[in-house]
């Protein structure tokens, strides 16, 4: 019986049974799209080479020819073991994403690695200095860049940092067979706009959240039980506000992915985003279902990683009556 | 009492202390030059209504000001320093160490996420030079003596693990740990339940007498007060309006404004004939899920009576007026008006039913929507019940507001600009619109202040006189069933415990619950916790 | 003893007009909301005025040279088709604004319809609601926009749909959460005491307390949708040629950057200045309207 043992197992059980949930129910709003096509999209991407005949061949490999449960579960049984079947242009989906997932969780991993400390710091530090002129100057600036559109930003710095100055290759084709250094070199303009871009929006949350826990009572009791304002922000405020500030950081992790998927294009980046785009200009409904899911599952599974942590980092679950 | 020829040391001298708070255009000074002096084994308290500005002087002892304030003169001295004169680094060190604070919310004031212990020896190891053990071997002496539950193993829970009124002890023994020379009570009591705050009342005021620090207490109620200040300063709109001994302010107020802290307890509405019932309960049930909230409830309410519903937070009592209103299904039992049933939901009712049955709510604040006018506020229930219109609706708009002793010119003024009091009687003025039979009235006048208080329950018993209303009174407040009450009930858990006329449930003698209530509540007498400690004793022995 | 001659007479607000009140607000407006405000109007008068301020026509090849260089006759130079730069950018704020406005609207009658109807109605009226919500936000915004233009095809009207539809999701949020917080309050608990219908409630006794809180979000949605836009166009998934918008203008032109020009920067400075203004305005407004929410 799970209500015998500790409740936070309980919960934890719950949390990752509703992930789970979602990530099916997301699989099936990302395939049941594909059920709303227009009646004339085979015309419509089969071009003037549509006869009935290359319509129905069309109709046929989709599966639409199939009915709607069988043609999910075919799918989705699929998509475990990584096989997404054929792309409009007839080769395997995973063939047409097999490498550049790799290339884009490297960058995007890269990205967060730098930019989420940096950004608690940096909003630890606005929140601990609240109106004071370095909380001011950092979320006027961080208020501008969230302004920004990610290209602007991403062509702000090819001009200076390559074209004029030279420090950096404008464009980031990245090989497996280059080294460890010439990829990261390459890999310094993308990982750089996106770090403006998702820095911005977790600073201000952190901000946000950290001063939301610093109207608290016991923060006001702390200050007057005589304890340092830096103490009061790591040792009494902090500890309250790891749960804010986990799903703060997830939640922004979805400008990662939109960041992602324009700097690609910007940098000539070889990732995933860059394929989807290409597939939704070309409508190759396929692939672009395939792109779909692997994004949608990595948010997933980082906002259910930051829900786990706010429910382990609360003291209330961790320690019941 | 202190004889000594020598008085003790001065620990606190407050000497013309003004401080303004920021307002929508500008600053408004809130403490208008106040002076207070304090010695050691003193306790002083600080006695006003809300917005005199307590916290703020009691804040301003510990040289602290809330974000939104300023200090514009004066000076606080804390033995020999001036306080306000110290840079803000050098005033933390005073904080937890030499002068201490108590606030209104324990619950709020503990951080969730730390174990009590750490919190509370945390200033005596990190500035006050103890050593862990010893601080911790202090702060199980003091939970001892606080007379909290297994003091040796008490520090290692959680706040979310204690309850409210171990919680309020806590922080007392966190005060205390480091021997302070000052410790300010801000209203410690007032957020727990009469029957909890005797025992909180008693621990603290045996832990004041045997520490013997210079004691601020501040407080609403001058009957709390009473029990643990040796002087005592009234206080009003950040004026001192008088000082003195606690029995020379109970017996002789210099001050009109003082006598009025206690207007309530000086209102008595005269018995009224029983009539034939209006509202009959008959075996009411209800449930929150699985949390049964009432249980077989029965009462009834005569013509131009009124009932008061007396009992501590969580004994049902609200559920009870939002159930007889409709916005509540019962799981059993039947509401009759005039001896018909009413259907259980507002939604099933007629027009009609509605009109006689009307509620009026415990905060005015959120009971008048902020985006109307009075005007419309008053008027829309005069068109929805008696479809009036234009200048008959103007007209009636004009008659309630003066039926509830309000210049008709305020029909045009939204709620934001009126002052609470006023607003009450606004939302008095809207349940009279319907031209009701009974009224439920949940806790109306516990937000307000003494004499508001007083002149509201005033009208009422009038208003009641001229329209022959009836009220189902919803109170925590024993004053109040005093003064306007023909009939009580006395809930506890979901159940009625007593009932009867006014006379029988507030005269011996009492079932064991109504008697814990009534012996709960502080009369206007300084030593009512002296003889309400040795009348507990003597009955155990 | 009567309550008025004891207690202090309420303070009395002074009785301000419509206008008097904004002008007062503008007069204590921080200087970033001013600025603000002064580039949201630049924008709107050239989107409203753009044919008789641009110089030339929106689809008018000016010049046979791509690429032309800036000079007197094209100010800004030419784009790769020979068309006038400025021209282009000034269609463009027509273009991207007005399509931006029209979506926002959209997506905030559809996401506050629903949001106040779920905090009205509560029980599975809400639960339904708000768990397609949940479903639909669980997908990055970007990537379920891209799968929606890879099945529909990208013409105005679906962008339209697909981005307002998706971001009513977030207004649905909004709404929903503000009204929750308006529909527990007694006042709107008398109302159906008295036995008010749904209608009353939600015009008379909830709306009006919401208002504020959604107008101050309208900013702020504004801003994302129009930068969805620009980065779809951007991206050659969002409006297409020849209709003259910010996002492809950049794209179209990028290869210019290679060559330390910064003629198609400046689209890109078009879109950030405006979003930085609007982002502006509506920071001081959403603190105006959590702040202050009596003063009005």
């Amino acid at each position: 019986m799970v209500s015998n043992s500790h409740p936070i197992l309980g919960m934890i059980l719950q949390r990752l049974a509703l992930g789970l949930l979602s990530l099916l129910i997301v699989s099936i709003v990302i395939f049941t799209a594909v059920s709303m096509l227009p009646g004339d999209f085979a015309s419509a991407v089969l071009g003037r080479s549509a006869t009935p005949e290359t319509v129905a061949a069309f109709q046929q490999n989709l599966g639409l020819d199939q009915p709607w449960p069988r043609r999910y579960f075919q799918w989705l049984a699929g998509a475990l073991i990584g096989d997404f079947g054929n792309s409009f242009s007839n080769r395997p989906v995973s063939a047409v994403i097999g490498s550049r997932l790799f290339n884009t969780l490297k960058l995007a991993a890269l990205t967060a690695m730098i930019a989420v400390p940096i950004a608690v710091f940096l909003g630890t530090i606005c929140a601990r200095y609240r109106n004071k002129p370095i909380d001011r100057f950092l979320s006027a600036i961080t208020l501008a860049s969230i302004s920004l559109p990610e290209f602007f930003i991403a062509y702000v710095l090819m001009l200076f940092l390559a074209t004029k100055l030279h420090i950096f290759p404008t464009l980031s084709s990245i090989r497996g067979s280059m080294d460890m250094l010439e990829q990261l070199h390459r890999m310094a303009l993308p990982v750089l706009t996106l770090m403006f871009v998702t820095l911005a929006h977790m600073m201000r949350n952190t901000r946000a959240a950290l001063i939301g826990i610093m109207s608290h009572p016991y923060i006001e009791m702390a200050r007057l039980k005589g304890e340092p304002e830096m103490r009061i922000i790591l040792r009494h405020a902090l500890p309250n506000a790891i749960g804010p500030i986990a799903s703060v950081i997830a939640i922004n992790l979805a400008y990662l992915i939109a960041g992602v998927v324009v700097v690609e294009v910007v940098f000539v980046y070889p990732g995933i985003g860059q394929t989807m785009v290409d597939a939704v200009r070309n409508r190759d409904v396929p692939v672009v279902q395939a792109c779909a899911l692997i994004f949608a599952a990595n948010y997933i599974i980082l906002n259910l990683v930051a829900d786990l942590v706010s429910i382990v980092s609360n003291p209330r679950l961790l320690h019941p009556r | 009492m202190k004889s000594e020829p020598q008085s003790p040391p001065i620990v606190l001298s407050v000497t013309d202390l003004r401080i303004e708070a920021k307002a929508n255009d500008g600053w408004i000074e809130i403490v208008k030059g106040v002076n207070l002096t304090l010695r050691r084994g003193e306790v002083l308290g600080l006695v006003g209504e809300s917005g005199a500005g307590k916290s703020t002087i009691g804040l301003a002892a510990l040289g602290y000001f809330r974000p939104g304030c300023r200090r514009t003169r004066g000076s606080v001295r804390f033995g020999e320093t001036d306080v306000l004169g110290l840079t803000e680094a050098k005033r933390r060190t005073l904080r937890g160490t030499q002068v201490a604070y108590v606030a209104q919310s324990a619950a709020a004031s503990f951080n969730p996420a730390k174990r009590l212990m750490d919190q509370i020896v945390e200033a005596a190891v990190t500035r006050g030079g103890m050593q862990r053990a010893v601080a911790e071997q202090r702060a199980v002496a003091l939970f001892r003596s606080l007379q909290l539950p297994n003091p040796e193993i008490f520090g290692k829970r959680y706040p979310h693990q204690v309850s409210g009124g171990q919680l309020q002890r806590a922080m007392t023994a966190m005060a205390m740990i480091c021997q302070p020379d000052l410790i300010v009570f801000d209203e410690p009591t007032t957020a727990l339940d009469v029957t909890t705050q005797v025992e909180v009342l008693v621990s603290i005021r045996r832990a004041i007498k045997e520490h013997g620090a210079a004691v601020l207490y501040i407080s609403h109620d001058l009957a709390i007060v009473a029990q643990m200040a040796d002087r005592v300063m009234v206080l009003r709109y950040g004026e001192a309006v008088e000082e003195a001994p606690i029995r020379q302010i109970m017996e002789a107020p210099s001050h009109p404004y003082t006598k009025s802290l206690w207007a309530v307890r000086s209102l008595q509405t005269p018995a009224k004939p029983e009539l034939e019932p209006l509202l009959e309960v008959e075996g009411i049930s209800a449930a929150y899920g699985r949390f049964k909230a009432l249980e077989d409830i029965d009462f009834s309410i005569g013509k131009r009576q009124t009932l008061a519903v007396v009992g501590e937070s969580g004994s049902g009592k609200s559920t009870l007026g939002r159930l007889i209103a409709g916005l509540m299904p019962p799981v059993k039992g039947t509401v009759k008006l005039d001896g018909k049933s009413l259907p259980t939901l507002v939604r099933q009712r007629d027009k009609d039913m509605l009109r006689r049955i009307q509620i009026i709510y415990q905060s005015a604040d959120t009971a008048l929507n902020p985006r109307h006018t009075i005007r419309k506020i008053l008027g829309r229930p005069l068109t929805f019940f008696q479809s009036l219109r234009g200048a008959a609706r103007e007209q009636r708009v004009i008659e309630l507001l003066k039926m509830v002793e309000l210049d008709p010119g305020y029909a045009g003024r939204y709620p934001a600009q009126l002052s609470g009091g006023q607003r009450q009687r606004v939302a008095i003025a809207r349940a009279l619109a319907a031209n009701p039979d009974l009224i439920i009235c949940d806790e109306i006048t516990s937000a307000l202040d003494q004499l508001v208080q007083a002149g509201i329950l005033q009208m009422l018993a009038d208003l009641q006189q001229r329209l022959g209303v009836s009220y189902l009174f919803i109170t925590h407040d024993l004053e109040i069933v005093r003064a306007i009450a023909d009939r009580v009930i006395v809930m506890s858990q979901g159940r009625i415990v007593d009932q009867g006329s006014r006379a029988e449930v507030l005269s011996p003698p009492y079932p064991d619950y109504t008697k814990l209530l009534l012996d709960s509540v502080p009369e206007m007498a300084p030593d009512w916790l002296d003889r309400l400690l040795t009348k507990r004793s003597s009955a155990v022995n | 003893m009567s309550e008025s001659s004891l207690s202090a007479s309420p303070a009395s607000a002074p009785d301000r007009n419509m206008v008097q009140q904004i002008i007062h607000a503008l007069r204590q407006a921080p200087v970033t909301a001013l600025t603000g405000l002064v580039i949201v109007g630049i924008y709107v008068v050239a989107a409203v005025f753009a044919p008789w301020i641009a110089p030339y026509g929106e689809y008018e090849v000016v010049s046979d040279i791509p690429f032309a260089p800036w000079s007197e006759a094209n100010l800004l130079g030419t784009d790769q088709l020979g068309r006038d730069f400025l021209t282009r950018i000034i269609y463009g704020a027509r273009n991207s604004i007005g399509i931006a406005f029209v979506t926002t609207l959209l997506a905030f009658a559809i996401g506050g319809f629903f949001g106040i109807m779920a905090a009205a109605l509560r029980g599975w009226v809400d639960q339904v609601f708000s768990r397609l919500v949940d479903a639909v936000m669980s997908i990055p915004d970007l990537i379920f926009t891209l799968l929606l233009l890879a099945i529909f095809g990208s013409s105005v009207l679906n962008l339209i749909l697909i981005i307002a539809v998706l971001d009513s999701t977030r207004i649905f949020r909004i709404s929903r959460a503000s009204a929750m917080n308006v529909v527990t309050l007694d006042y709107v608990e008398a109302s159906t005491a008295r036995g008010e219908g749904l209608y009353w409630r939600i015009v008379h006794e909830i709306l009006p307390n919401i208002l504020p809180i959604l107008i101050s979000e309208f900013g702020m949605r504004f801003c994302f949708v129009f930068l969805v836009i620009a980065a779809l166009s951007f991206l050659g998934v969002g409006l297409q040629p020849p209709m003259a918008e910010w996002g492809s203008m950049v794209r179209d032109n990028a290869v210019l950057i290679n060559s330390g020009d910064i003629t198609p920067l400046i689209p890109a400075s078009a879109i950030a200045l405006l979003t930085v203004g609007v982002n502006f305005v509506a920071d001081w407004l959403l603190s105006k309207s959590s702040g202050l929410s009596n003063e009005e």
